[in-house]
């Protein structure tokens, strides 16, 4: 038994089970809902991936993983939507002037800075400059978003996007994702690891309000709703579609010819309704595993190479590192950014997945917490563990929902039908879900602090 | 039978030993001193007094009791206090609330003890509402040695008293320390400042590698040409 | 120049829309503060569920309080919550020191690093905040009963001839009474108690306290009994003046943890300046003042725009504006905490 369980055979037998469960999942529920698992599970598995670069690699505690992956999302729209000419044209310049107005004011901010030494003086020179600034620009942006706004509201009453192809969106927020994280690290890397975690825990909050609250950008709490510039077909489509239907027909073909002739039409139509929708799973299915394959490969390369391994001796012993002449703070916002990039990457997937993006939907405990339990229970350090953690983590956050209810149902049947307790345990079963996570992350924690695939003990030299 | 023995002992912190057959005695009314070069295993030595590290080989009595298994805390209700080198007081509280933590493990008045503390140190009665976090290094020193007095104990272990303190504040706290040995306390300690602690010693000890190398009272150490070359500069 | 009914107007305008709500609010910031700075200096870590474990306490309050209504008792003018608070209270230290014996324990002799205490806190917040869930449910839950208002805005108008109105509700009051009631016992407690003054020795040198003889079970035990008080205790007033919702409980973590190090964590004065600071900057920075300059203007400069420094929505993300430049600025924070 302990040898089946050694450090070699983890990784095997974990995806080994994780794909029987999935497989459970397709023959007991449905095919298609187990593919939209896999799906989310390889979204899941990318995020939990770019959380490893930042803690398994460094030890860095980012608790915003949230406001990056909302920044994926955010790209999403802003590369596949059409432009609003009309937005454009009544506010386009009112905003150009205000962002041309925040670089001024950035550079302005950086000169006074530099030139005056650090004193009262130039306190009070930068927040006169800051005041200043404040009124200056929104002079030009309140009347521009006013106007922006209010170009069909019903419909858009934003600037719009590119009108590009969404999935250039999964370049553009990964860049996007990186270039706020370079901006958080500068403020936030300095800090002792609690204190980062809070840090980025209210900036991932401070990126969400915005996303809720400027509407001019991609329409606030009212929501983007129809991506359609997907990177695969649309079932309707596939469903008129002869080869598609030819394919089904060929593939049932034992099926049908058992059917009576009057049947054979209708059970035709229905299988190709159905295969349509697997089969637009399974090509978003080819198309995140190229992904996941991808960062897989080079996180590991990375993880292997003269890089990674000054990475692991910065987390291992930061003092010892920093004294032999190492910038840990520059090493750090390297990871902070590559593993934010890697986040937005996945948020821009996730919201092409979905099709819409809606800036409400981003709370901490899903798109933060929930990935941190994936890096930990999966095994921080260890990139398989970490895609390993993504795939059972979304798997259990799914299934234990309906797994919650029936075991609720089981405990309850022998009480009163229609008693209110029963029926109160039934409707608030959903939330156990939550006592799993935290209770999986506890004893994780205390029994197998290294996760279930754990890092791989190698030596290693500064 | 000295009051406080501490007899062949062997141990370190798990890897190697630190002491090999180190012996330490001293008595109440006394000044015992421990001198030696860096890595000596000077502070080890003491900890190992305070029970603070796994002995392998060796025993400790105190009164002529077997104290060598005991655990830190019940040594300091046996009357064993203990001053470290560096975090020795309260930062943040007041001097006088400093004293009264000294006092904690005490069901008694200690009022009286208190006073005679301010008495051997008049500059902390004087500051005694200021944070002790606030005070000059050898202020903070002064609250340190009270502090670990509040027990009323029968031995005083100090480490490096008068590391990174000025020669006239040394001077002071040692002038304070032989009053403290008047009292009838045993005082052990480590010292960097060795021809100076010397001076003040009815005993002393010459660690080197974990164990005794030269051993006589403060004035034959200081006369002896061995120590004096090697250990003392001159 | 504005006569002088416009200038009374106008300090009526702001007391009722920002002084008065910022007043409440900073002390109920303030109390959950206190309790993170107090985890934080005593057991040394950040701790990630004092939110839901305010959202527990709060809970328990509830549903005694929902007992105590159907068995007809009641606190005359007073909400009758104030009467199920020690239950709540009790509920929470349970729940606390049930989650410190299973969870901090092992990490606290074992010594862990503060990170790996920071997510373990995690996983108690997820198992806390399902309990409240499961037992309560997700939705907002309203448990204010007795007198609502001392008066009315309608008749502070008819009393005061003004065309402002002033509103004092019962709870804003209430809840400067408790909080003040509740720091000037900590801050007692501290100060001039035997075991406040160990646990403030334990907070300011662990080993040199050991070495005093300091008991370090009882310090930890003591510490969560007030954590779990002052957590329930700054929940039911929130409550109490806004209503009870699990989710606004864990969000408030971030204003308090905002609170505590602005103030300087590990400092218990600094997390009640801290409370007060944060709640004013939010009210302040997202209140519009277009009215109050109509009062004090000439009609020539009347403003046109809301004259709002940011939406009220961005009102969360005002703490952490100001978190993030205290962390640069000065990171001990107001009343130099312990430095990070």
């Amino acid at each position: 038994m302990n040898e089946l369980l050694s450090q070699q055979n983890r990784a095997p037998l974990a995806f080994a089970v994780m794909a029987l469960l999935l497989l459970a999942v397709g023959m007991g529920q449905s095919w298609p809902y187990a593919l939209a698992i896999l799906n989310l599970c390889l979204i899941s598995a990318v995020m939990s991936l770019g959380v490893n670069i930042q803690w398994g690699y460094a030890g860095l505690l980012n608790l915003g993983v949230m406001g990056f992956t909302a920044l994926g999302g955010l790209a999403a729209v802003l590369v596949s939507e059409a432009p609003v000419l009309e937005a454009w044209s009544v506010g386009g310049q009112g905003m150009a002037v205000s962002f041309i107005l925040v670089v001024i004011t950035i550079i302005l901010s950086i000169l006074v800075y530099r030139n005056m030494a650090a004193s009262w003086q130039r306190r009070v020179a930068l927040t006169v400059l800051y005041i200043g600034a404040f009124f200056t620009i929104n002079h030009f942006y309140e009347p521009a978003v006013n106007a922006i706004e209010s170009v069909n509201p019903a419909t858009s009453g934003f600037l719009g996007g590119m009108g590009m192809p969404i999935i250039f969106s999964w370049i553009l927020g990964g860049v996007m994702a990186a270039g706020v994280a370079w901006v958080v690290g500068k403020i936030t890397l300095g800090l002792r690891s609690d204190y980062l975690a809070i840090a980025t825990l209210g900036i991932s909050e401070i990126i969400i309000a915005v996303l809720k609250n400027e509407d001019w950008l991609a329409r606030g709490v009212k929501n983007v709703a129809g991506l359609d510039r997907r990177p695969v077909p649309f079932e309707l489509d596939l469903q008129t579609t002869p080869w598609f239907i030819d394919m089904v027909q060929s593939l049932f073909s034992g099926r049908l010819a058992a059917l009576a002739d009057n049947d054979r039409a209708e059970a035709l139509h229905q299988l190709v309704i159905q295969s349509s929708s697997i089969f637009v799973k399974l090509c978003y299915t080819g198309l995140f595993t190229v992904v996941l394959v991808a960062v897989l490969l080079l996180s590991m390369k990375a993880l292997n190479s003269p890089w990674g391994r000054m990475m692991r001796a910065i987390r291992d012993n930061e003092e010892a590192a920093n004294a032999m002449g190492k910038n840990v703070v520059r090493q750090h916002l390297q990871v902070f950014v590559l593993g934010s990039a890697v986040v937005g990457i996945a948020g821009a997937m996730l919201v092409t997945l979905d099709g819409q993006f809606t800036p409400t939907s981003y709370q901490p405990l899903r798109f933060t917490f929930l990935v941190w339990l994936m890096v930990i229970i999966g095994g921080s350090g260890n990139n398989l563990g970490a895609v390993f953690g993504g795939f059972f983590i979304w798997f259990m956050w799914i299934e234990a929902e309906p797994l919650s209810i029936a075991f609720m149902d089981l405990v309850t049947m022998g009480m009163d039908q229609a008693s209110d307790l029963r029926a109160h345990l039934l409707k608030s079963a959903p939330h156990l879900r939550l006592f799993i996570m935290g209770l999986t992350l506890l004893l994780t924690m205390r029994f197998m602090p290294k996760g279930i695939i754990p890092e791989e003990t190698r030596l290693h030299s500064v | 039978m000295s009051y406080l023995v501490a007899d062949q002992l062997r141990g370190g912190y798990g890897g190697a030993d630190i002491l090999n057959g180190c012996s330490l005695s001293v008595d109440k009314g006394e000044v015992a001193v421990i001198v030696g070069p860096n890595g000596a295993g000077k502070s080890t030595a003491m900890k190992a007094l305070l029970g603070m590290l796994d002995l392998r080989e060796g025993s400790v009595t105190l009164g002529g009791k077997d104290i060598t298994h005991m655990s830190p805390q019940d040594r300091v209700s046996e009357g064993i206090a203990f001053v470290p080198q560096t975090h020795n007081v309260f930062g943040g509280m007041t001097v006088e609330e400093n004293l009264e933590m000294g006092a904690f493990l005490r069901t008694d008045d200690f009022t009286e003890t208190m006073e005679q503390i301010y008495d051997l140190f008049p500059i902390l009665k004087e500051k005694r509402r200021q944070n002790a976090g606030e005070l000059s290094g050898g202020q903070r020193q002064q609250v340190a040695v009270g502090r670990a007095m509040m027990t009323q104990p029968s031995v005083l272990m100090l480490d490096e008293p008068t590391a990174g303190v000025s020669p006239i504040v040394m001077d002071e706290l040692f002038d304070r320390i032989l009053e403290v040995k008047q009292q009838g306390i045993a005082v052990l300690m480590v010292e960097q400042n060795a021809a100076q602690a010397l001076n003040i010693a009815d005993k002393g000890y010459v660690l080197v590698t974990g164990t005794n190398k030269h051993t006589g009272s403060g004035d034959e150490l200081l006369a002896d040409p061995v120590v004096r070359r090697t250990f003392l500069g001159g | 120049m504005p006569e002088f009914t416009d200038i009374l107007n106008a300090i009526v305008l702001f007391s009722n829309f920002v002084l008065i709500p910022a007043a409440s609010y900073g002390a109920q910031l303030a109390l959950g503060a206190l309790g993170i700075t107090l985890v934080y200096s005593i057991l040394r870590f950040s701790n990630f569920a004092h939110g839901d474990l305010m959202a527990f306490g709060t809970m328990c309050v509830i549903l005694v309080t929902w007992g105590f209504q159907s068995m007809g008792i009641s606190f005359g003018p007073l909400p009758t919550a104030l009467l199920a608070l020690p239950f709540g209270i009790i509920g929470a230290i349970g729940l606390s020191l049930m989650f410190d014996k299973t969870v901090y324990t092992f990490y606290r002799t074992k010594n862990s690093d503060p990170v790996i205490f920071v997510i373990v806190s995690t996983g108690v917040m997820f198992m806390t905040n399902a309990i409240v869930r499961f037992i309560i449910g997700p939705n907002d839950q309203r448990f204010m009963d007795g007198t609502k208002f001392l008066f009315r805005s309608r008749e502070f108008k008819e009393f005061t001839g003004l065309s402002e109105g002033l509103a004092l509700k019962s709870t804003q009051v209430l809840t400067l009474t408790v909080t003040l009631i509740a720091v000037a016992a900590l801050f007692y407690f501290l100060q001039k108690t035997r075991t406040g003054k160990a646990m403030r020795a334990f907070s300011d040198n662990k080993d040199l306290a050991l070495l005093s003889g300091i008991n370090p079970d009882r310090v930890v035990f003591i510490t969560w009994i007030i954590v779990a008080a002052l957590a329930t205790t700054a929940g039911t007033l929130y409550g109490l003046d806004k209503s009870f919702k699990p989710f606004t409980y864990f969000m408030l973590l971030l204003p308090m943890f905002a609170a505590a190090i602005v103030g300087g964590i590990g400092s218990p004065i600094g997390a009640v300046v801290g409370g007060f600071v944060i709640a004013f900057s939010e009210v302040i920075v997202t209140y519009a003042y277009k009215k109050f300059f109509i009062y004090l203007m000439p009609e020539s400069l009347e403003p046109t725009g809301l004259m709002q420094f940011l939406s009220t929505d961005y009102k969360f993300a005002v703490s952490f504006i100001i978190l993030v430049v205290v962390l640069l600025i000065r990171p001990t924070g107001i009343f130099k905490g312990q430095s990070i």
